[in-house]
């Protein structure tokens, strides 16, 4: 079936949005349904670490954390890292169910050529990676450049195969939520299985009214061709709180099958820390301290 | 269910007495016929307490405690003096916001999380905007620079905002400078008691602000007393029209603000999810107990199938229930009363031909509750088109293009409000410009400011509450 890019996206009122998605933030999820909640976001998290000084004993670390975050607490979903320490996390991570998704193509700018991002992608995929972050091409979006960037997205995907692609919009740089739902819509159309926020590298990460333009084009989505994408909220997402939130809004937009980590994940790192916590909090009825959660 | 939400009760206690006294010149005082009738809490059916019956002697004293702390305390005060007071009652408000928004819940039905965060700070908001209208009204009034009050006001109000609409009818009256009789709603006097104990603690001058508490009778006996210099209504359009007549060759000031039917434009051009959210807000926010309530939506024809689908899957996620669980979005009906009422234009509805939608959640077995509603397939002959249900009940119709959805929105003896939403500013304008009606929202709804002026065209009544235009009706030029 030939990919189709649609010539329109719909317009997105701020202001509408904006109070929608503040709403989702009012929502009290206590007690039971908090620790449901709060499982269900450590299940969702893929814990990060993107930073230029990322060596193995770093990464073997943070693997070991994603693995068993705290007793009695699930595993998060998958670690998320450069190509060159994919390697390493395979290995840190056989048999633990935690899946390695890797960034790609020229992250987080994206402007490099097409060529040298299929390749940064393959040798992602070589070296054992479940998943990849890919980055769209922000300035050829701004520029009008649609199908090029539409084209890309599909080449990565074409190399992926059955590999879960995610798709970055860093939706901080683009401006407008309408753009946000153009680029949601053109990500998904040219085959995204998860379209993704941020690179968190900028100042800008994930907001609930970014995320909700998103999770209504994946909603739109599924009613025009009956397949179900994911949602990757990245960066700034910084507490239990907040967390909760995304869930609310996933529950309220997408419905039940969204609300899994097939589906939905969170990049983040210190999340994980103020999730545990707060896990502490409800089963021992004390507050905890920072002190107590392993610093990875 | 992959989320469930825990009930979030707002456990906040509230003191309510098993009785209430008026609150006259500065005294608690029982009716003169030691009357005293039930007020209960619709989401429950039980009882909260018992309030003074409002008798015609009750009317006669208040009005005459509001007559000496005009001549006494309130006309010889220094403006700024006066100030104070209403900034220590605003002050007050705030500080008693949860115990007020816990009291109003439980008396008229209405969601925790709309009393919190709507009614009672906008009554404080309220309190404090005209406190700082009270040593400054030489700038109210073009070419007048020294606006005298008017002198005693009779104020009644509604059960859909009952400290709210106690708070639009207080704030600029006693700022300017006019002594208040205040008649609560018979179903919903409990939040103005509060506020009276307020006055009370604020130690605000005797007579100033005195609450009666009765039914339409006693309602009556104030409009008709010849000591009261202005009445303030809000209510329905019924009652208004008798009021007027009461009213009529008195040399009563009177402003009216009554019921609506507005229409809520949505053209092709939308955000169609964020209109979604401004149709919804518009008719079930307060259960739709709300005068400037979005009833109708006039959605152009090419994109109403695409809307009602929205409309049907958005409604599934208003929650339903127990008003004090912060998480409930859909409260009690105030009354059996007005439960009765709602449901009866609903039978009208289907048998005059048109196709009701509804969520599909449980009711409460305790307690009135309509869940939420729309209708399509609906004509501009129906009663549900013509009629105020007053209910969270919405009334879809179609138009094709701007002037016939202009002309259909102003087809109404009613004009309180309207809403439109486009995303192109040209059309917004020209359909703004043209639409009968006080208040027209853009791409928005239900926003409201103490600074904005709110009141209707036609038999939605006349007069403004809010900013200066509101301050008009207080003063006598």
């Amino acid at each position: 079936m030939p990919l189709l890019l649609s010539a329109t996206s719909p317009t997105v009122d701020a202001v509408m949005l904006e109070a929608r998605a503040s709403g989702f933030a009012k929502r009290s999820i206590k007690n039971e349904a908090k620790l449901a909640a709060i499982d269900l976001a450590i299940s969702c998290i893929d814990l990060t670490t993107l930073e230029g000084r990322d060596s193995p004993g770093r990464v073997r670390s943070l693997c070991a954390k994603a693995a068993y975050p705290a007793p009695g607490a699930p595993r998060v979903a998958a670690v998320c890292v450069y190509p060159n320490l994919v390697a390493v996390a395979k290995e840190a991570l056989r048999g633990t169910g935690v899946k390695i998704a890797s960034v790609a193509t020229a992250f987080p700018s994206g402007l490099s050529s097409l060529d040298v991002k299929l390749r940064d992608t393959e040798a992602a995929l070589e070296s054992g990676a479940d998943e990849i972050d890919m980055v769209i091409d922000r300035g050829a979006f701004l520029a009008g450049e649609e199908s090029k960037v539409f084209a890309e997205i599909a080449a990565v995907k074409k190399l992926c195969g059955p590999i879960h692609l995610k798709a970055i919009l860093e939706t901080g740089e683009l401006g407008s939520y309408d753009a946000t739902r153009r680029a949601s819509d053109l990500a998904l159309e040219a085959g995204a299985d998860v379209i993704k926020t941020s690179t968190g590298k900028i100042g800008t990460s994930a907001t609930l009214a970014t995320a909700l333009v998103m999770a209504e084009a994946i909603r739109d989505f599924e009613h025009r061709t009956g397949e179900r994408r994911g949602l990757k909220v990245a960066g700034g997402v910084r507490n239990t709180k907040a967390a909760i939130s995304y869930l609310v809004l996933l529950d309220e937009t997408l419905g039940d099958p969204w609300l899994s980590p097939d589906l939905f994940r969170i990049g983040a790192s210190a999340l994980l820390d103020d999730l545990l916590m707060q896990r502490q909090k409800l089963a021992t009825g004390r507050y905890g301290s920072l002190d107590y959660i392993a610093k990875d | 269910m992959a989320l469930a939400y825990a009930p979030s009760l707002e456990t906040t206690p509230v003191r309510i007495a098993q009785q209430y006294d008026h609150f006259i010149g500065g005294r608690w005082v029982p009716s003169s016929s030691r009357e005293t009738f039930a007020t209960t809490n619709p989401a429950t059916e039980g009882e909260l307490a018992q309030v003074a019956a409002g008798t015609a002697e009750d009317v006669d004293r208040a009005v005459a405690a509001a007559r000496e702390g005009y001549e006494k305390y309130w006309r010889p005060m220094r403006p700024a003096d006066r100030a104070k007071y209403v900034y220590r009652i605003a002050r007050a408000i705030t500080e008693r916001s949860r115990e007020l928004a816990v009291l109003e819940t439980k008396d008229g039905g209405k969601p925790i999380k709309e009393s919190r965060d709507f009614d009672v700070v906008q009554a404080a908001a309220n309190f404090f905007y005209f406190a700082g209208w009270a040593d400054k009204l030489r700038y109210a009034i073009n070419g007048v620079s020294d606006p005298a009050p008017v002198g005693v006001v009779g104020s009644i109000v509604p059960w859909n905002f009952p400290l709210l609409m106690a708070a639009w009818k207080i704030a600029p009256a006693i700022a300017c400078g006019n002594t208040v009789v205040l008649k609560p709603a018979e179903t919903t006097p409990l939040t103005a008691l509060l506020l009276a104990e307020i006055c009370e603690e604020a130690e605000l001058p005797p007579g100033v602000v005195n609450v009666i508490t009765g039914d339409g009778r006693t309602g009556a006996a104030l409009v008709a007393h010849p000591g009261v210099d202005k009445i303030a209504f809000t209510g329905s359009t019924e009652v208004g029209k008798l009021i007027q007549k009461t009213v009529a060759g008195t040399r009563k000031h009177l402003t009216l603000e009554l019921g609506g039917k507005a229409a809520n434009i949505v053209f092709a051009d939308a955000p169609l999810d964020q209109a979604i959210e401004g149709v919804v807000n518009g008719i079930y926010f307060n259960q739709g107990h709300v005068c400037c309530a979005g009833s109708r939506l006039l959605v152009q024809e090419n994109v109403h199938d695409e809307v009602v689908a929205k409309l049907k899957a958005r409604i599934e996620t208003l929650r339903l229930g127990d008003p004090l669980d912060k998480n409930t979005d859909i409260g009690a009906i105030n009354s059996a009363a007005q439960h009765a009422k709602i449901s009866e234009l609903i039978e009208s509805g289907i048998a005059e031909g048109a196709v009701l939608h509804q969520q599909s959640c449980a009711l409460p077995e305790r307690g009135y509750f309509h869940r939420a509603a729309f209708f399509t397939g609906v004509s501009q002959s129906h009663r549900i088109a013509r009629e105020e249900i007053f209910g969270p009940v919405l009334s879809i119709m179609t138009f094709r293009t701007a002037d016939e959805a202009i002309e259909k929105a102003n087809n109404t003896p009613y004009g309180l409000s309207a809403g439109v939403w486009t995303d192109k500013g040209a059309k917004s304008m020209y359909v703004a410009q043209r639409l009968q009606a006080g208040v027209v929202w853009c791409s928005t709804f239900n926003q409201f400011d103490p600074s904005s002026p709110f009141g209707g065209y036609r038999e939605s009544g006349f007069g403004r509450e809010g900013g200066i235009a509101g301050l008009r009706s207080y003063l006598s030029v």
